[in-house]
């Protein structure tokens, strides 16, 4: 806290600010301020709670509680018009800038207030486009349609956008993710040029390097709470992810027990351009859970949907059980004796508007029901298995999908995918969304399967569930396996691998 | 359904004569293709897609199956050819959606007015007159119609069983409601989606077929808002236009309300204009009910 700035009042001050989503807390009573001419990094893990805040400080949520001052207002909550209003911009990873229309349309589209049939002044929006883009420093002609531009440029554009409105908060979540390191630089120059100017910049970013580079103080955010502020020179990398993850992992994780059994998935070199996965090799043993940690991005969900045959592997070899395989659709990847809950549950797992029978047998078909003619007793009563044997809180067989909990719904994804009695289970975040009770009982239910002899892989963002489920922790940085960690490694060496900081 | 309870209740009040057998049975042999063609589109629709060329594909089957039998060729060969061709132009229309990933609304309004305006180009508007030994499959009229409304009925429901009994059958209904989750699921949405196509291009040659032994010739405008009849009646049978849900039952169901409208006026007194504004009318009211029912639902 031994931050020193000068005595102005700040442009942005929040108190306690709380947020919750059904049972979930976003946050939990965050304190956040902002001066002028500062650049204020914002970090934490994936569901800390940094784009709930921001959200907070861009209206497109209300607090639950808590206040947010804003140019000496204090207000219970904003709304995006009121700020944008107050001064508020938010930069966000991908423009949201329309493609086919010029930059100078894009500038104008926002700044100017019009009514419906009021006359376009053409040339004064050019010159108040041209010179709001010379003052960001954009070489950017006005004319140009925006489709063209290269993603910075774009962001360019935005930035524009957000001096042309005459923001003092500028909000950039995540901007350099898909840029080049130049690019990076040129943005760099932009924040520092918009620093020295007495606006505020907040930037939220995975990469300690350019917190370093950039930021004078740093926010450091854990579970929906705040850890501290700090003079980023106060810190170095080692004490930032500390804070990140600084927490007991909880004894709640069922043991892993038996010694792993033969490789089941040996993955070389395996590599698909269009996902932009590439040069991944590891291997799963029977009776293990191999866990794939990483940051939001990272190519972990690219990853599965390669081994599953969504996105087929351009590069490198899969083989299971010893023998080579091409997966060239989830099909076939069925019939190789591979399973995949996805991420999305209520998109992908779960077909909300059927039964939990018909959805638990959606997979195996062709077994089942040899003669092509549905059994619905035989449905019926491997759907009652499942139900029994997973604990499904259900109010029968027949109940739409659509009726279940969180936890429930993924119970009733696992099963479609336990009923193809596969070789190898990949699970996209298992537990995201469901309550904590379920979340225990599902790490049960999946410990108990890799006892069984099934190779499991892992997904998750839960950095204490990668810790404590998994026997081996694969972690992914930027489309590709960086490292393999053993079971019950410390959390920061995970933190900083998926960060790519050597410890 | 209960719709359909009410009309057919007040049709016997007011107006007795409507169920006499034989004009009756009429009305229903006419309708039997269009129950046919329904029941194909209900599985397009199902897999939340629309095919509102099937009048023109009507039309060309007719053609071609008039012009054939205009040669002499018997019934045994004009039937397979017409269901083929029917086939052909579904499996077109399926390339073009499910291989090209169109949008089905689009796709099917070209081909519609393509094959309608090619066959007028070439067919000039000029009738096919049709042999005498066509008419009712060469049987006596109460014959023919029986076995047309037997084949239709049995058709009905034999798909309708298969659509609840088959697990291609629940494979059009996952499609239908999330074409993502059916593909993890190891099936194929773009072959389903085709196959369904091809099915009730299909089932229009056999419409077909089954029209052109009503009357004795064909014109090329046959077909000519067929669509609009079958999709009607499968949206008021309760098939969700959005997809995965609703049965055949429903379909059948509908058309025979719809189908109900014309001969309920004339046998109320009512003029005959009215007929397409109360048939329009009773889309509106089945559309804005299941809206209503979603609606409550979502809450």
């Amino acid at each position: 806290m031994a931050a020193t700035l000068p005595p102005s009042p700040p442009l942005l001050t929040l108190r306690r600010a709380a947020k919750s989503f059904g049972g979930v807390r976003a946050l939990r009573g965050v304190d956040f301020e902002l001066q002028a001419g500062e650049v204020h990094a914002l970090l934490g893990e994936n569901g800390a709670g940094k784009s709930t805040l921001i959200k907070l400080i861009t209206g497109a949520h209300r607090p639950d509680a808590g206040e947010i001052t804003v140019a000496n207002r204090t207000l219970t909550g904003l709304t995006p018009a009121l700020a944008q209003q107050l001064g508020i911009a938010c930069i966000y990873q991908q423009p949201a800038l329309f493609p086919d229309l010029t930059v100078e349309e894009n500038i104008g589209l926002r700044l100017e207030s019009s009514s419906p049939w009021q006359r376009i002044d053409w040339r004064a929006r050019r010159a108040r486009a041209t010179e709001l883009l010379r003052r960001v420093g954009a070489a950017i002609a006005p004319d140009t349609e925006v489709r063209t531009l290269s993603m910075p440029e774009q962001q360019l554009v935005e930035i524009t956008c957000a001096v042309g409105a005459g923001a003092r908060v500028v909000v950039m979540d995540e901007p350099t993710a898909s840029l080049t390191h130049l690019e990076q630089q040129q943005l760099f120059a932009v924040v520092r040029e918009l620093r020295t100017g007495g606006v505020g910049v907040i930037y939220i970013s995975h990469r300690l390097e350019e917190i370093f580079a950039l930021a004078d103080r740093v926010t450091v955010l854990r579970d929906g709470a705040s850890v501290g502020t700090h003079a980023v020179g106060d810190m170095t990398e080692t004490t930032l992810i500390k804070l990140m993850v600084g927490r007991e992992v909880a004894q709640l994780y069922p043991p892993s027990e038996c010694a792993a059994g033969e490789i089941v998935l040996r993955v070389h070199n395996v590599g698909c351009a269009a996902s932009g996965v590439r040069g991944v090799s590891f291997e799963v043993r029977a009776g293990e859970i191999f866990g794939l940690a990483g940051l939001v991005g990272a190519g972990r969900t690219e990853l599965a949907r390669i081994l599953f045959g969504q996105t087929p592997a351009d590069t490198g070899q899969i083989q299971l059980n010893g023998k080579s395989i091409a997966v060239r659709s989830p099909g076939e990847a069925i019939a190789l004796g591979l399973a995949y809950v996805p991420e999305d549950r209520r998109r992908h797992g779960v077909i909300l508007e059927m039964p939990i029978e018909e959805n638990m047998t959606m997979a195996i078909h062709a077994r089942i029901f040899p003669a092509a003619w549905l059994r619905f007793g035989r449905e019926r009563r491997l759907a009652l298995d499942f139900i029994r044997d997973l604990a499904v809180k259900c109010a029968g067989p027949n109940a739409p999908g659509g009726s279940l909990s969180g936890g429930n719904q993924q119970k009733v994804s696992l099963a479609r995918w336990l009923a193809t009695k596969p070789k190898l289970l990949i699970l996209d975040e298992p537990t995201q969304g469901v309550d904590v009770g379920a979340k225990s009982e599902i790490h049960k239910i999946i410990r108990g399967l890799a006892q069984e002899g099934l190779a499991v892989i892992m997904i998750s963002s839960d950095l204490p569930e990668i810790l404590g489920m998994s026997d081996r922790i694969g972690v992914m940085r930027s489309g590709t396996l960086t490292t393999v960690l053993p079971g019950g490694s410390d959390a920061s060496v995970v933190m900083a691998a998926a960060l790519g900081q050597p410890q | 359904m209960a719709a359909l309870g009410i009309v057919l209740l007040g049709l016997a009040i007011f107006a007795p004569a409507f169920f006499q057998p034989q004009p009756l049975l009429s009305l229903v042999t006419r309708e039997a293709p269009t129950l046919i063609v329904a029941c194909g589109m209900a599985l397009v629709i199902i897999t939340r897609q629309i095919d509102i060329s099937v009048g023109s594909q009507f039309s060309v089957c007719s053609v071609c199956a008039g012009l054939l039998a205009a040669r002499g060729w018997p019934l045994a060969l004009v039937l397979p050819v017409s269901v083929t061709a029917g086939a052909l132009l579904g499996a077109l229309n399926g390339v073009l959606v499910a291989g090209l990933r169109l949008p089905s609304i689009v796709v099917t309004l070209a081909t519609m007015v393509t094959l309608r305006q090619g066959l007028n180009l070439v067919r000039q508007g000029e009738f096919v007159n049709l042999p005498d030994n066509f008419q009712w499959f060469g049987l006596s009229q109460s014959a023919g119609q029986w076995t047309l409304v037997l084949t239709a009925l049995l058709f009905l429901a034999g798909l309708g069983l298969a659509l609840r009994h088959l697990a291609a059958g629940r494979w059009v209904y996952a499609v239908g409601t999330d074409a993502e989750a059916a593909r993890l699921a190891g099936l194929r949405p773009q072959l389903i989606t085709f196959a369904v196509f091809v099915f009730l291009g299909a089932l229009t040659g056999l419409a077909a077929i089954m029209n052109l032994v009503q009357s004795p010739q064909v014109q090329p405008m046959v077909g000519a808002g067929l669509e609009l009849k079958v999709i009607a009646a499968v949206v008021v049978g309760g098939v969700a236009i959005s997809g995965g849900r609703g049965n055949l039952w429903g379909g059948f169901a509908g058309l025979l309300l719809l189908t109900c409208v014309s001969p309920a006026l004339t046998h109320l007194h009512i003029e005959a204009y009215w007929e397409k504004a109360i048939q329009g009318a009773i889309i509106l009211l089945a559309v804005v009910a299941d809206g209503l029912r979603q609606k409550r639902l979502n809450r």
